[in-house]
């Protein structure tokens, strides 16, 4: 049995370098899919500790996690390609157009 | 059967007669007017005599309850008539007095109003008369103290209408506001008395808690005696006030600025006994305290022998009688004070008689004179305007009141000079006329009860024949020292004929008190009780000393007046015996000179410095410009400036600068790179971390 703190470690490092894509990144692809790790990360979490203290809940909230992100990818590439067609490009610097 | 339920008949029927005449006498004429005026008098008068006769089978009397008129907490004042023995003596003489000298007065301001060029005011004065009679008769009838102070007010206000009746003139008939002037002071002087009167009335109330005689009256004994004595003297100012005594009585004197009619009425016979009256009517209360009593007695025996002397030297015929009055006032103050209540009132009713009675006949001199100075036409009103100026100049040197311009009357006006003379000697208190009985009863009293009294009273009895005398022999005796008197005119008949009556009641008067059977006394029994009203035993020593001493007084005015008459021009010859004494008489003492300086002056410049000083330059120009108006304007600027420029503005202004300051602050943070966005919420996620992780 792998302990529960092997799994904490893996989920943080995943964590960390989600955010760490998000911020540090330009591409609002790679945003994107940095943003899809960090959720995996905390439903690798849900899913270590609905196996170590034996309850369903756990995996049931990464289903609604995975619901929710498949929602969400839909909408978010959407935008993104609409973005790029009108501006031929997906630079996530040049959106500041709603700057006060 | 009784005729109790008819009381309050005795108020209201001059009061219907007094809004007749206020409504249509003045469109009706003066037969109209004096008519309605006089009959409403004598249904009074015969409601009055219904409750003598009521009262002889049930003599306590009755309270006839008619509305209520105060009603608060314990203090219940209802407006209730009072009929008892006492209250249907006092409305009998007011009634009957007051319907004689109604009926006189219709003949004598006949005349009067057309000397005094204004024949309207004919109504008017019944209207006051009526007036008058109504406040009187609720003064006596009212069964509480309150009702009696209305009674008491009303008769002051008709006092002060009637002696200012002719307001625009001054007593010798020229123009001018004397008689203003006149009835300004008598209404003054009573406020003062007034003053007394409503004090002893609130510690009445205080004291008993109630104002009404069948509570307060029994109960006198169960009361400090120290309160009863604080109560009965402010009582004895009240009494000073209406009924003329030392030391207010100065304004009965001026009041002879009035008509005749009303110095026979009001300031002879009825209002001024109003006093009296209270004094019998408080009998329990002064007889509880006997020092209280003493002093009443001291107070109307100084008073008595005071006036005396003044009326010794006067020249007006009328103030001869004011005088007199305010010392037979004195004798009846005193009888009362002395406890002797029956002989008070025995007084006080022939006084009624006989001075009304005296009034009426130097009204009727008066007028015979003032006839014969200037005569009228029988079409005055046709003529007014030749009249009037024919009038003035006539009017100026002449007074038909000063005795000096008299003499000789006898012959000429007869009937008043019988009717007068009667008069006299009733007053000089010669047996058997009507001021005989009173006078020695009071003097007998005084006898027992002080001799300090006594022996004032008895002098102011020895003047007062004597004044009578000098006033017989210089009107009606000697040669006319005038023109005016060698042609003096007898009066109408509608003038003798309440001379006649009042004459005959000032020789029979003496009966209703006679000694052995004392009716009166009697009478009075039921109301005031045995303690009060004890029968005096005639003394016929005190009655022979006083009948001698009076004629003693006649013989000596008779030795100066009669024996060599005066003639015109010639000073007084008492003037030359007394000196300095005589001119002190003359002068009333300077008692008026001694209030002007005293009182008046002194007030007056109170007033003026209260005026001026501190009124206008102090509170006007000081308080208003200077503490108000600048300081206000001070204010203001402080608010102004300080505060609402300063403050207030500085704090909205502060808040918009503070706001601006904080937008722009913040506007920094809203670069537009989503990824400093990210970076924000970040950090925030890890602070919120952080501070859940390690705080706990």
């Amino acid at each position: 049995m792998i302990p529960i703190s092997y799994y904490f470690a893996l989920s943080a490092i995943l964590f960390s370098l989600g955010a760490l894509g998000v911020l540090i990144r330009r591409n609002a692809i790679i945003i994107f899919m940095s943003v899809e790790l960090m959720l995996n990360a905390a439903n690798l979490l849900f899913v270590a500790f609905a196996r170590a203290n034996g309850a369903l809940s756990g995996q049931v909230m990464v289903f609604f996690v995975i619901a929710v992100a498949a929602a969400e990818v839909a909408v978010g590439l959407a935008l993104i390609v609409i973005i790029f067609r009108n501006r031929q490009s997906i630079d996530i610097d040049e959106m500041s157009s709603l700057k006060g | 059967m009784n005729a109790f339920a008819l009381v309050p008949w005795i108020a209201f029927f001059p009061l219907i007669g007094l809004v007749i005449n206020l409504a249509v006498g003045r469109r009706m004429g003066e037969r109209f007017s004096s008519i309605v005026g006089t009959l409403a008098v004598l249904s009074a008068f015969v409601v009055a005599v219904l409750q003598l006769v009521s009262l002889q089978s049930h003599p306590d009397g009755a309270v006839v309850h008619l509305a209520d008129w105060i009603n608060i907490g314990s203090l219940q004042i209802p407006w209730a008539f009072n009929v008892d023995t006492l209250s249907v003596t006092m409305m009998l003489v007011i009634s009957g007095v007051g319907t004689l000298i109604h009926i006189y007065a219709a003949g004598y301001m006949h005349y009067d109003v057309r000397y005094k060029e204004d024949p309207g005011s004919f109504t008017r004065f019944f209207i006051y008369l009526n007036l008058f009679i109504a406040a009187m008769m609720i003064l006596v009838s009212g069964n509480s103290y309150l009702m009696l102070f209305v009674g008491w007010e009303g008769v002051g206000l008709c006092s002060f209408l009637l002696i200012g009746f002719w307001y625009s003139r001054n007593p010798d008939g020229t123009k001018g506001l004397l008689n203003s002037q006149a009835a300004k002071k008598a209404f003054v002087a009573n406020r003062v008395g007034d003053f007394g009167f409503l004090l002893a009335m609130f510690l009445t109330f205080w004291a008993f808690g109630s104002l009404s005689f069948d509570q307060v009256l029994p109960n006198a004994a169960s009361v400090d005696p120290r309160i009863i004595m604080a109560i009965t003297l402010c009582m004895l100012i009240g009494v000073t006030g209406k009924s003329a005594q030392l030391p207010l009585y100065v304004w009965l004197p001026d009041a002879m600025a009035g008509p005749t009619p009303v110095s026979a009425l009001i300031h002879a016979a009825t209002m001024v006994t109003a006093g009296v009256y209270l004094v019998v009517r408080s009998a329990p209360l002064f007889g509880a305290v006997p020092e209280a009593g003493n002093i009443v007695a001291i107070v109307g025996g100084v008073t008595a022998l005071f006036a005396a002397t003044i009326a010794v030297a006067q020249y007006d015929i009328k103030k001869v009688l004011a005088y007199s009055t305010i010392s037979q006032l004195g004798f009846m103050v005193a009888a009362v004070g002395m406890g002797a209540y029956v002989a008070g009132m025995f007084h006080l009713v022939t006084h009624a008689f006989f001075k009304a009675l005296l009034f009426l006949g130097s009204g009727s001199v008066i007028l015979a004179l003032e006839r014969a100075h200037h005569p009228l036409d029988g079409h005055h009103d046709d003529h007014h305007d030749h009249h009037d100026e024919h009038h003035d100049d006539h009017h100026a040197p002449f007074d038909p009141q000063d005795m000096r311009n008299m003499g000789g009357l006898r012959k000429q006006i007869p009937a008043t000079y019988r009717v007068y003379l009667i008069g006299a000697l009733a007053l000089a208190g010669l047996p058997p006329l009507a001021g005989f009985f009173s006078k020695d009863e009071i003097l007998t009293d005084a006898l027992h009860a002080n001799m300090l009294v006594w022996g004032l009273l008895t002098a102011a009895a020895f003047l007062t024949a004597f004044y009578m005398g000098r006033q017989i022999w210089l009107v009606f005796f000697g040669e006319a020292r005038t023109k005016a008197a060698k042609e003096a005119v007898e009066s109408p008949r509608t003038m003798l004929i309440p001379l006649g009556i009042l004459a005959a009641l000032s020789i029979f008067g003496g009966l209703i008190n006679m000694p052995v059977l004392h009716p009166l006394t009697n009478w009075l029994e039921h109301t005031l009780g045995h303690d009060f009203a004890h029968a005096t035993v005639f003394n016929f020593g005190v009655a022979i000393f006083s009948t001698v001493l009076a004629l003693i007084a006649i013989y000596v005015s008779w030795r100066l007046y009669g024996r060599k008459p005066l003639l015109a021009g010639e000073a007084d010859p008492l003037k030359k015996r007394l000196g300095f004494v005589f001119t002190g008489m003359e002068n009333k003492w300077w008692v008026d000179e001694l209030y002007d300086a005293v009182i008046i002056k002194p007030y007056r410049r109170l007033a003026a410095f209260l005026a001026d000083v501190v009124d206008w330059r102090f509170w006007h120009d000081w308080v208003h410009d200077s503490v108000i108006a600048r300081g206000f304007g001070a204010f203001a600027r402080f608010l102004a400036e300080p505060v609402d420029m300063g403050v207030i503005d500085g704090v909205s202004k502060g808040l918009a600068a503070l706001a601006k300051g904080l937008g722009r602050g913040f506007s920094l943070l809203q670069s537009g790179y989503v990824r400093n966005y990210a970076l924000m919420v970040f950090f925030g996620v890890v602070l919120m971390i952080g501070y859940l992780v390690f705080s706990s």
